[in-house]
């Protein structure tokens, strides 16, 4: 028995001296590390951002599409007009364009891809987002007129989505494990729970792009695994780190670049108005106070994280700042429990979905809580149940979430939302804008809604998830903010 | 029979009991008193490493490691003092009773255990805690129903053999119902071999909390617990190492404890008897 | 033997059906909806409904029970809800990491333990079989998952000679497959070692104690040539038995060891599934492994019957 030993030392030794993959860097090839894998590629059947990550822009293209600001520039429609009522939209789109598997792109495709995400047997995921379609016509192979019920503000915005990927009639149902679409990559393999792999598209419409000849996406769940990955070179690049409190050991290497980016993703710790004793607006508001929001942003993401005190973006024209409207102060928050009726505080049950700055963030806030007497019981929670039980079903009393679509304040004027929260004076300023276009009074308006709200102290309003990036000095083209889920690797090159 | 009084003490009784005695010490010490409340979080001084101040260091949220470990071991040794009492409980009688009832009894109880046995127990502890969601009575229960499964098995092959000794057979000729001779005559004989598997068990399930908590499916915060702890430590390890080191230390020298004490006492109580199933959780 | 091992077939058969009903029941109860988690939180009431009827979830739980075991008894492990792929083709591409991750497990562990346990009992009561009896009870004592922890801590992050974890495919030749499961192996290799070099100690003593081998000894026949005639070969008759149980053992452990050194195998699978409430590869995969460990159970029963002379119990 003891060659086996010797063996498997011999083994051990031969294979610890093999070349990581770091040894061969390929200037035409970037590994990036993504936290989630997705569960399939195609878009237009999933709400997993994983999904997006990969293929956004890579694979797939729409109509329009969103930049890294968050702006609304050409996709696949090189330009487009809208009708003075904002009803009809013409989109004209771009010429030559293949698919992947040599089928040619035209205006039946995005009838098709159209037609298809509003249809009947939809399992589109952003339904909704086409729900104001009234006919798609095709007036000629290049042009497409899109006509609404009514108008829809959104509607350029949403078009550039992944979600209305204009996908082709001969590839649609196998897109989700051979994905064909037009974009500057085609899929070329996917290593089931380790990577996807990415090849350039020689016959893409534009010769210069991409620079890149690979692209690996690889998938990483654990923190220190993330960590350990991008500091042996194993990764080049990991847009979204999950792993905040290893940012500073990063900053301090001058091999990599660190770039703290941000989110559309309002955290809230979500109160249940329409539960008792959340249904007091001075319970509320003692919550508000009794929460350091500061210890919450340190404890759950190292720091990194930028106070809100609403519902609404930093970065984003309109915001307001509400951070002072309650500040930490226990004893305040006591004076209003017992005015409230609790003086000696009460019992609630926090459920916590998987991310870890709900989970740890949940950790911090239950302590907070019981300096002024609300004992929490902690209950983590997997996606499934917490999206049936708590979103859908509105069985809870606290949770912490993040909410990533842009500009979604007005989720506070749904009756049927989570929150339970009704204001006829929020109903009164969504109303007004959704007639108003100036964007000065927009912007206004906004400002008053933030306003409602925090008052209000429908939730308490904890802070902007960050986008924390690293990627080695020398690699140039990576978002650095994230206005929707996305990797794009069109325009990235090394240096 | 050998009497147990003329031996020395075995060695490994003498440290098992030792480490025994430090554990539950420890536990309950931390009823009354540990150096900062286990829960109090100070962010300012998170993953601060041994000092005079904090003997273990402090994890992410600036916790004590010293008292989490501490009030983590009461809560280790409940969760594992429930798991084995209900396994002695439910697993006992049933054993007792295939050999007493014998026949389908017997048949019914041999199977069952054999299901038990089939799956690898870390497996059933997943799909348990899966369906009625983590916690410390779930994994009560995913650990329960394996010793419930272990404590049939030993009772059953522990009293048959005694079920076959001259004294009880003449005990249920002389007309004593099934019943009585089973209380009266079999398990007196067979307590040795249950103290022996507890201990053991004991170890076990002390083992398996930690392997629960460390996956997330066990003790949930803000209760600490020494595989929860690991698990975070895991995410740490870069920047504070000996976070991974201390509780993982104690889970270990407290199975080494319990064991070493099964060991001393299956050689006191009767040298002859076989070790117990040493089952485990992986 | 025919009949001995028509019994342990048709156990195996009551076995695996009760393990489906279980597992079927299990999940029917589980909470979480499949549909409303791949849509997300704007998804609408029709196309949940649209999604779930493509699932096959509108059908009553009975038609469900038997179109899932006819299919699992015709070769069909049907289709996963979330990646869209075949259940079979998924579990076939983790087995890849699960199966040899416990096969090396399996070689460090007999590798380690053998030679101990006849070491230990070639010197019984001396120094090197208390150090071999002490590795035992630490072993025993040491939680795997801290012991992947440690090693990861000393060889990825102090000598950053392997990485703390992860696979990279094995399309990326054996070499970097092999190295990054080399850690994983000798955590779950190491720890089992401990139970079977304690096994092999105590099955070597009671060899040595038989009658033949004291005659041997007797007829002046050196002690190494006992080992290697006598002992040896007899020891294995239960060392085989253990090693055979010990591979739900592993495993077991396996699952845990994945998640320690998050490798893509059946563990990670299952953990995953249940989280997302794939609720097929589920029960797909939790059926696989009952039906290796039973399996595995069934062929060393058979060996035994076939090896051991002496006659069997009746259990």
């Amino acid at each position: 028995m003891k060659f086996l030993s010797v063996l498997l030392a011999a083994g051990i030794v031969a294979t610890a001296m093999a070349p990581g993959e770091a040894a061969a860097q390929d200037r035409g090839r970037i590994v990036i590390g993504m936290q989630l894998e997705p569960p399939h590629l195609d878009p237009t059947a999933g709400a997993a951002a994983a999904i997006d990550e990969v293929t956004y822009a890579n694979l797939f293209e729409s109509l329009t599409r969103i930049d890294e600001r968050g702006d609304v520039v050409p996709g696949l429609a090189e330009r487009w007009e809208v009708s003075g009522d904002g009803l009809t939209y013409t989109f004209h789109l771009r010429g030559g364009v293949k698919y992947h598997d040599g089928t040619a792109f035209d205006a039946a495709d995005v009838r098709f891809a159209l037609d298809r995400a509003r249809g009947d047997g939809s399992v589109n995921a952003q339904k909704g987002y086409f729900a104001a379609i009234k006919t798609v016509e095709t007036p000629d192979p290049l042009t497409v007129k899109v006509t609404l019920a009514r108008p829809d503000g959104q509607f350029l915005f949403n078009m550039g989505s992944n979600d209305a990927a204009i996908v082709a009639p001969e590839s649609a149902e196998t897109n989700k494990q051979r994905p064909v679409g037009t974009g500057p990559f085609k899929f070329d393999r996917w290593v089931s729970g380790d990577r996807v792999v990415l090849m350039r598209n020689p016959d893409f419409r534009d010769p210069g792009t991409p620079k890149l000849k690979e692209v690996v996406f690889r998938f990483i769940s654990d923190p220190a695994a993330q960590l350990n990955a991008v500091r042996s070179g194993d990764v080049d690049a990991f847009p979204n780190l999950g792993a905040t409190e290893s940012l500073p050991i990063l900053e301090a290497d001058k091999t990599f670049v660190v770039k703290v980016g941000t989110t559309e993703g309002e955290t809230v710790l979500a109160l249940n108005n329409g539960r008792k004793p959340f249904s007091d607006v001075r319970i509320r508001r003692a919550l508000a106070h009794a929460v350091n929001r500061q210890d919450v942003i340190d404890g759950a993401l190292f720091g990194y994280g930028t106070p809100i005190g609403s519902h609404f973006a930093p970065h984003r024209a309109g915001y307001v700042d509400l951070t002072g409207l309650y500040p930490h102060d226990p004893a305040r928050a006591k004076d209003l429990l017992a005015q409230a009726g609790y003086p000696n505080g009460f019992d609630a049950v926090i459920r916590l979905p998987p991310p870890v700055y709900a989970r740890r963030g949940g950790e911090i806030i239950a302590a907070q809580l019981a300096e002024v007497g609300v004992r929490l019981r902690i209950e983590p929670m997997e996606w499934a149940p917490w999206l049936e039980q708590v979103f859908k079903g509105r069985d809870y009393d606290m949770t912490i979430i993040s909410h990533v679509e842009p500009l979604d304040i007005d989720i506070y004027n749904r009756s049927d939302y989570y929150f339970n929260y009704h204001s006829d004076r929020f109903a009164a300023v969504m109303d007004e804008l959704s007639r108003t276009v100036e964007p000065e009074r927009r912007a206004v308006l906004y400002g008053d809604a933030q306003q409602v709200i925090a008052e209000d102290g429908v939730n308490v309003f904890l802070f902007q998830l960050p986008k924390a990036g690293v990627w080695r000095a020398g690699l140039t083209g990576l978002w650095e903010n994230s206005p929707v889920p996305a990797n794009d690797v069109t325009a990235v090159s090394w240096k | 029979m050998r009497r147990p009084g003329r031996r020395p003490l075995p060695v490994n009784l003498i440290a098992g009991a030792v480490l025994t005695l430090l554990l539950a010490g420890m536990a309950l010490v931390s009823l009354v008193w540990t150096p900062y409340p286990p829960e109090a979080m100070r962010i300012a001084i998170r993953l601060q490493p041994p000092s005079a101040a904090h003997w273990l260091g402090t994890d992410h949220f600036g916790r004590d490691i010293l008292s989490m470990i501490m009030t983590g071991a009461r809560n280790s040794l409940a969760v594992g003092a429930v798991a084995v009492g209900t396994g002695m409980a439910v697993g006992v009688p049933l054993g007792l009773a295939a050999t007493s009832f014998g026949g389908w009894t017997d048949e019914t109880v041999g199977r069952l255990t054999d299901l038990t046995f089939a799956f690898p127990a870390v497996l059933s502890a997943i799909l348990i805690t899966a369906l009625l969601g983590p916690g410390a009575v779930n994994a009560i229960l995913a650990i329960g129903i394996f010793n419930v499964a272990v404590f049939a098995r030993v009772t059953r092959g522990a009293a048959r053999q005694v079920a076959a000794r001259e004294f009880v057979r003449a005990a249920a000729a002389l007309g004593r119902g099934p019943a009585a001779v089973t209380l009266v005559h079999v398990l007196p004989n067979i307590s040795g071999t249950l103290i022996v598997q507890a201990t053991i068990s004991f170890a076990v399930a002390i083992l398996a909390e930690a392997g629960l908590s460390y996956l997330g499916l066990g003790i949930q915060p803000p209760a600490p617990s020494w595989g929860k702890m690991l698990n975070e430590a895991q995410t740490f390890m870069l920047l504070r190492p000996t976070l991974a080191i201390f509780p993982g230390l104690t889970i270990a020298l407290s199975v080494l404890g319990l064991n070493l004490l099964g060991d001393g006492l299956r050689d006191l109580l009767d040298p002859r008897l076989r070790a117990g199933v040493r089952h485990r959780s992986s | 033997m025919t009949a001995f091992l028509g019994r342990r077939l048709l156990t195996l058969g009551l076995t695996l059906w009760l393990a489906s009903v279980v597992v079927f029941v299990v999940l029917e109860v589980l909470p979480g909806d499949p549909a409303l988690l791949m849509l997300g939180v704007d998804a609408r009431p029709d196309t949940l409904a649209a999604l779930r009827a493509r699932m096959g979830l509108d059908q009553p739980a009975p038609v469900r029970y038997l179109a899932w075991t006819g299919g699992l008894l015709t070769g069909d492990l049907g289709t996963s809800h979330t990646y869209g792929v075949p259940v079979a083709e998924l579990i076939r591409d983790r087995l890849a990491v699960t199966a040899p991750l416990t096969g090396l497990a399996m070689l460090v562990s007999m590798a380690t333990a053998l030679p101990l346990g006849l070491l230990a009992a070639s010197r019984r009561g001396r120094p090197a079989d208390y150090g071999v009896m002490a590795f035992s009870q630490l072993g025993v004592a040491v939680p795997n998952f801290w012991f992947g922890i440690l090693l990861v801590l000393w060889f990825s992050i102090g000598l950053g000679w392997f990485d703390a974890g992860g696979f990279p495919g094995w399309s990326a030749g054996i070499g970097p497959a092999l190295k990054s499961l080399t850690l994983p192996a000798l955590t779950l290799g190491l720890t089992e070692a401990a139970i079977l070099a304690r096994v092999t100690r105590s099955a070597v003593l009671d060899i040595l104690g038989e009658d033949y081998v004291r005659t041997a000894r007797a007829k002046g026949l050196s002690r190494s040539a006992v080992m290697r005639r006598h002992v040896l070969r007899n020891a294995l008759i239960p060392i085989t038995t253990i090693v055979g149980l010990q591979f739900a053992f592993l495993l077991g452990g396996a699952i845990v060891v994945e998640n320690v050194f998050f490798l893509p195998g059946l563990g990670k699978l299952l953990f995953q599934a249940i989280s997302q409430r794939d609720l097929i590869v589920v029960k797909d995969a939790v059926m696989a492994l009952a039906a290796m460990v039973v399996a595995v159970n069934l062929i060393v029963d058979v060996l035994y019957a076939l090896i051991d002379p002496r006659p069997k119990a009746a259990s």
